[in-house]
């Protein structure tokens, strides 16, 4: 069957390689990893340098990162305050005249450091797509249709615990052109501070059972299977409320700006 | 208390712009008032191209080199300094921030603008510093090689007579890649916290 035809010139990032192809890659880079693990134990993060993510091969940095000490200001972190942020912010289901179409989600969940303690009165940013899987962006040009009620941002303060609680739609896959029938599994990108510059993150939630998983080079990024597990929330009925909206629980962990063994 | 295993970092992707970016967001001071400074530059690829999706923010002590404590990092009310900044880059791959030249902390430390960057295809964002002076970059940094050194400090511009500006470009890539940095851990590596806990 082929391809409906693209109104739009390829660019260098349209790699014309099949699914077949970077699930290849996908798989020997995750085979290699798991034959080499039990001598070099395990990672932790996303690989800078992961082809199969074609954007990647000219934006990964090759060098040897710099070791420093954190200095003082470093060692701070931007405060956000009750006046920065509304808490109708929290709710991206009331952001225009309408309701949005499509599954109405609770996204809650904790910020947390290594140690367990909360990331207190800490911004945190989301965003995403549209149940039909469409980004309200000039550059997001795929014929999923627009949703006029949902915009697909939202902002929240933790609390004293470092609780987070977002209302949503959940979203929708969506093609991209890192390969022919390339798909996004449906993720939302979350934007987090901790309590210091080197634990300043950003990255995506994931939904549970996502047929996308093995297919796709940015969730596959994460090469050890554990570590990238970390990333998908959990259904949770106690989060579910009646007549409105299922729940997702998924908890964060900022540990700071040390980076795993592979890249060191 | 068991040590928790990080949440891995993801891209930031292509879309943040109707999200991350705010009004204002890269005036840490006002355009224009006396001692407001100009740090702009370019976000490069490992082709020379300019990055146009990338994000990068800016943390920085006031010009006493006190680290900002208040909050408002988001509501601009042209008085407080916070020290925080948010710039998307543009179609030319192009930042830039209104802020003040920041002090030396601790009367120790030599001056510096610390950058976070974040862009469509870098799957984890990195950090780096903007030192005022080279000199500054080999003090502080003494195991960079003398060859990048200069991948670390600003080049100061003429912005207006008797005015100057400072330009920080980024490379991502590339053999004059920009020098990035990695925090030395507070306590054990993280694959020593794993090792513990089987």
């Amino acid at each position: 069957m082929s391809a409906p035809a693209h109104t739009t010139q390829p660019g260098p990032d349209d790699a014309a390689d099949t699914q077949a192809e970077i699930s290849r890659q996908i798989a020997d880079i995750e085979s290699e990893y798991l034959d080499s693990r039990e001598s070099t134990g395990h990672e932790l993060s996303s690989r800078l340098d992961y082809p199969p993510y074609r954007s990647s091969l000219l934006r990964h940095p090759t060098r040897a990162f710099a070791k420093v000490d954190p200095e003082a200001i470093e060692l701070t972190s931007p405060a956000f305050g009750h006046r920065d942020v509304s808490p109708l912010e929290a709710d991206l289901t009331i952001q225009h005249a309408g309701e949005p179409l499509g599954e109405r989600i609770t996204i809650a969940g904790r910020v947390v450091d290594g140690d367990g303690r909360p990331v207190r009165n800490q911004l945190v940013e989301i965003w995403q797509a549209n149940s039909a899987g469409r980004y309200v962006h000039k550059r997001d040009q795929h014929p999923a249709p627009l949703d006029p009620n949902f915009t697909g941002a939202g902002r929240c303060l933790t609390d004293e615990n470092g609780n987070y609680r977002f209302h949503t739609i959940k979203p929708g896959p969506y093609p991209w052109k890192n390969h022919a029938n390339a798909w996004r599994p449906a993720h939302v990108h979350f934007s987090l501070f901790g309590t210091d510059f080197t634990q300043r993150m950003v990255t995506q939630m994931y939904f549970p059972g996502d047929p996308l998983f093995s297919l796709d080079p940015i969730y596959q990024s994460i090469v050890d299977p554990k570590s990238r597990e970390r990333l998908i929330a959990t259904y949770d009925h106690d989060l579910t409320t009646p007549e409105w909206s299922t729940g997702y629980r998924w908890d964060i962990v900022l540990t700071g700006a040390r980076r795993t063994w592979t890249e060191a | 208390m068991p040590k928790l295993l990080p949440t891995p970092a993801q891209t930031v992707g292509p879309f943040f712009h109707y999200a991350l970016p705010y009004e204002r967001g890269n005036e840490l001071a006002l355009p224009g008032a006396a001692e407001t400074v100009v740090l702009h530059g370019t976000v490069y690829d490992g082709a020379g191209a300019p990055v146009p999706d990338a994000l990068i923010e800016l943390w920085q002590a006031d010009e006493n080199g006190e680290a900002p404590s208040p909050a408002g990092a988001l509501q601009r009310d042209g008085i407080t300094f916070a020290g925080y900044g948010r710039c998307a880059t543009d179609a030319e791959g192009r930042y830039s921030f209104f802020t003040r030249t920041p002090g030396a902390m601790d009367g120790q430390q030599v001056p510096f603008f610390s950058l976070c960057v974040f862009a469509r295809g870098l799957l984890d964002r990195v950090f780096t510093r903007a030192y005022l002076d080279p000199a500054g970059v080999e003090k502080d940094l003494a195991d960079v090689p003398a060859e990048r050194r200069s991948t670390l400090a600003v080049i100061r511009e003429q912005e207006a007579p008797g005015r100057e500006r400072f330009r920080f470009d980024i490379r991502l890539q590339g053999s004059d890649e920009t020098v990035f940095l990695e925090f030395s851990p507070a306590t054990a590596s993280p694959s020593d916290v794993l090792e513990a806990q089987n």
